[in-house]
C-alpha cells in the first residue's frame, strides 16, 4: 500500500488528488434507481413463485410443515434448468439482485460452476468445484445456525 | 579495456558517452535495420464477426467453441488458425521460421504452448496480458535488429469464456457487470515479422514499466491500466522527442472507453493533447449496441483491429506512420484476493511505411 503510495507521488503523471477527483466524475455510475425498481420487481416475482408453488403442494396434501420443502426444491430445480439452458444470467444482468439474493441465486451458483468444470471431469471437476462460490453461504449459514440454536436453547 | 572499447565503439554497440548505440533515453529503443510486419492473420469468434472489424478479419466463426471440447481448446485453435494462415500467406513453412513469440491470457500461457507444440517452432513464450502483441513485437524487432534471424512469428489469443472462468466468474453466473467492465474478445492474430520486406517496418520500441494505479476491482480494467499507457506515451515523446502530431495514428490496445478518456486525461494533465490522432482498439471492435459495456478488452482486441484494420490502412498507404500501445494488467485473482492492486503495463512500438 505504501509502495503505490509512494509511486503515486513520483509518477509525475498520476496525482493522487487528481487521479482520485477522476474517479468521482468521470466513473461511468451505476444506474441506481433502475436497478433498485427492478431488483424488487423481479425478487416480488420470486416470491410470487414460490407462494404459488407452496399453495399448490398444500392443494396437493402436503401438510403445512413439510409444505416449505418441496416448494424450495422446486425453485431451486427452475433456477438450475434457466442456468443450464443459458437464460439465467441474461435475467439476473437485469435483475441484480432480486434473483441473487434469494435461493436462485444460490442455485445458480452451484449449477454455473459445475457446468464450468465439467469437462475437468466429475469427480476433481464439477463434484470439487461445485460449491466454490456458494460454500461460504453453507458454511457461515450453518455456522450461525448453530450459535443461535445454541443461544436459544441457553436463553 | 581502452582497446577493448575501441573496438566495441567501432561496430557501433556503443556511443561516445560509453552507452549503448542504439538506446535512446530512458524506456526506448530507435532501430536502425527495422524489421518488417511482412504477413499477418487473424481469427475471431461470433460476437467479433458482428462487429464493425468483421470485414477485416480473415476467418470469423460461428461458434466460440469452434466443436472443440472445451474453450481452452478452442482458444488454443484460433491461434494455431492464425498462425498457419500467416505462414500460409507467406509460403513459408514452421521450419522457415527462426523464433516463435507468442503469449495468451490462460495460466501457465497454455494456449501459445499448445500451439508451440504443434509448430514446432523455436520458442519464447510471453505473459504481457493484453500488451502481449507489442510486448512480442518488441521483442522480435529486437531479435532481428541483432542479427539472431530472419523470420520471427508473433501471435497472441484471448477467448471471452476462458477469461472470465479463470479471472471472474462462471460464464452462466448470474451478476451485474458495472459500465466500466468490458468485454474480453474471442479471437486471434498472427504476424510474421521478417529482416527484410515491403511491410510497416518496426523503427522504434518504448518498453513499458509498470504503472500501478492503485485499483482493486478486477472489472475495472481500463482505469487501471490508462495510467501506464499515459506513461509509456509520455516517455516515448521524451525519449524521442517527437509531439505526438508526429503520428498518423496513435492506437492504444484495450483500454475501452473509460481507461481512454483517462489515458487522455492524464497526458492533457501533463500538456500533451493525443485527443486528435487517437483512438483505442478496445472502443473500435465492437458496434455499442453489442452490449459490452466500455468495450473490448484482451490480446486479441488489439491484434485483431490492428492487424486486421490498421494494418490493412497502412498497407493502402493512407496512413504511414503509427504509434501502437498494447496495454495489459499484469495482475492475478489470487494477488486481488489478498488485496493487491492490479498494476499496469504498456508496450509502445512506432511503425512506419
Amino acid at each position: 500500500m505504501e509502495d503505490i503510495q509512494r509511486q503515486k507521488e513520483t509518477n509525475l503523471l498520476l496525482d493522487n488528488h487528481w487521479f482520485n477527483n477522476w474517479n468521482k466524475l468521470k466513473q461511468p455510475k451505476p444506474p441506481l434507481w433502475k436497478n433498485l425498481i427492478y431488483a424488487f420487481l423481479f425478487g416480488g416475482l420470486v416470491s410470487i413463485l414460490g407462494q404459488a408453488l407452496l399453495e399448490m403442494y398444500l392443494a396437493l396434501g402436503v401438510s403445512q410443515e413439510q409444505a416449505g420443502n418441496p416448494t424450495v426444491a422446486t425453485v431451486i430445480f427452475l433456477a438450475s434448468l434457466l442456468t443450464a439452458i443459458g437464460i439465467f444470467d441474461r435475467i439476473a444482468s437485469i435483475a441484480g439482485a432480486g434473483v441473487a439474493i434469494p435461493v436462485t441465486g444460490f442455485a445458480n451458483s452451484i449449477t454455473a460452476m459445475a457446468l464450468e468444470f465439467k469437462r475437468e471431469g466429475f469427480v476433481l471437476g464439477s463434484g470439487a468445484k461445485m460449491f466454490s462460490l456458494a460454500g461460504s453461504i453453507i458454511m457461515f449459514g450453518v455456522v450461525t445456525a448453530f450459535v443461535i440454536g445454541i443461544i436459544s436453547a441457553i436463553i | 579495456m581502452y582497446l577493448q572499447g575501441g573496438i566495441v565503439l567501432a561496430q557501433g554497440m556503443v556511443n561516445e558517452t560509453g552507452r549503448a548505440a542504439k538506446k535512446v533515453g530512458r524506456q526506448s529503443v530507435l532501430l536502425e535495420k527495422k524489421a518488417s510486419l511482412n504477413y499477418a492473420a487473424t481469427v475471431a469468434g461470433p460476437k467479433e464477426s458482428l462487429g464493425p472489424m468483421a470485414q477485416y478479419i480473415d476467418r470469423c466463426h460461428v461458434d466460440n467453441l469452434l466443436n472443440e471440447k472445451s474453450f481452452e481448446k478452442a482458444e488454443c485453435h484460433m491461434l494455431e488458425e492464425a498462425c498457419y494462415l500467416t505462414l500460409g500467406k507467406a509460403g513459408l513453412t514452421p521450419d522457415d521460421v527462426d523464433y516463435f513469440i507468442a503469449g495468451d491470457l490462460l495460466n501457465q500461457v497454455i494456449s501459445a504452448n499448445y500451439c508451440a507444440r504443434k509448430l514446432s517452432i523455436p520458442y519464447f513464450g510471453l505473459y504481457g496480458a493484453c500488451s502481449t502483441l507489442t510486448e512480442g513485437l518488441s521483442l522480435g524487432a529486437m531479435l532481428l535488429e541483432g542479427g539472431y534471424g530472419d523470420h520471427v512469428l508473433i501471435a497472441t489469443s484471448s477467448h471471452n469464456c476462458t477469461s472470465e472462468r479463470q479471472y471472474r466468474f462462471p460464464t452462466e453466473y448470474g451478476y451485474q457487470r458495472p459500465g466500466y467492465a468490458q468485454w474480453t474478445v474471442t479471437g486471434a492474430g498472427a504476424v510474421l515479422l521478417g529482416s527484410r520486406g515491403d511491410g510497416p517496418r518496426v523503427e522504434s520500441v518504448t518498453v513499458g514499466k509498470i504503472v500501478d494505479a492503485g485499483i482493486r476491482d478486477p472489472l475495472n480494467m481500463g482505469t487501471a491500466m490508462a495510467p501506464a499507457a499515459a506513461d509509456t506515451i509520455n516517455q516515448h515523446l521524451l525519449d524521442l522527442e517527437r509531439v505526438p502530431g508526429y503520428y498518423h495514428m496513435i492506437i492504444t490496445g484495450d483500454l475501452g472507453n473509460t481507461g481512454k478518456q483517462l489515458n487522455e486525461d492524464i497526458l492533457l494533465n501533463q500538456g500533451i493533447d493525443i485527443r486528435p490522432n487517437y483512438s483505442d482498439c478496445g472502443v473500435l471492435i465492437y458496434h455499442p449496441q453489442q452490449n459490452v459495456g466500455a468495450g473490448g478488452s484482451g490480446c486479441a482486441c488489439s491484434a485483431l483491429v490492428f492487424l486486421g484494420f490498421f494494418l490493412n490502412q497502412m498497407l493502402k498507404q493512407e496512413i504511414t506512420r503509427v504509434l501502437l500501445v498494447a496495454t495489459g494488467s499484469l495482475h492475478s485473482p489470487t494477488a486481488i484476493m489478498q488485496g493487491e492492486s492490479m498494476p499496469g503495463i504498456a508496450h509502445a512500438v512506432s511503425l512506419e511505411i
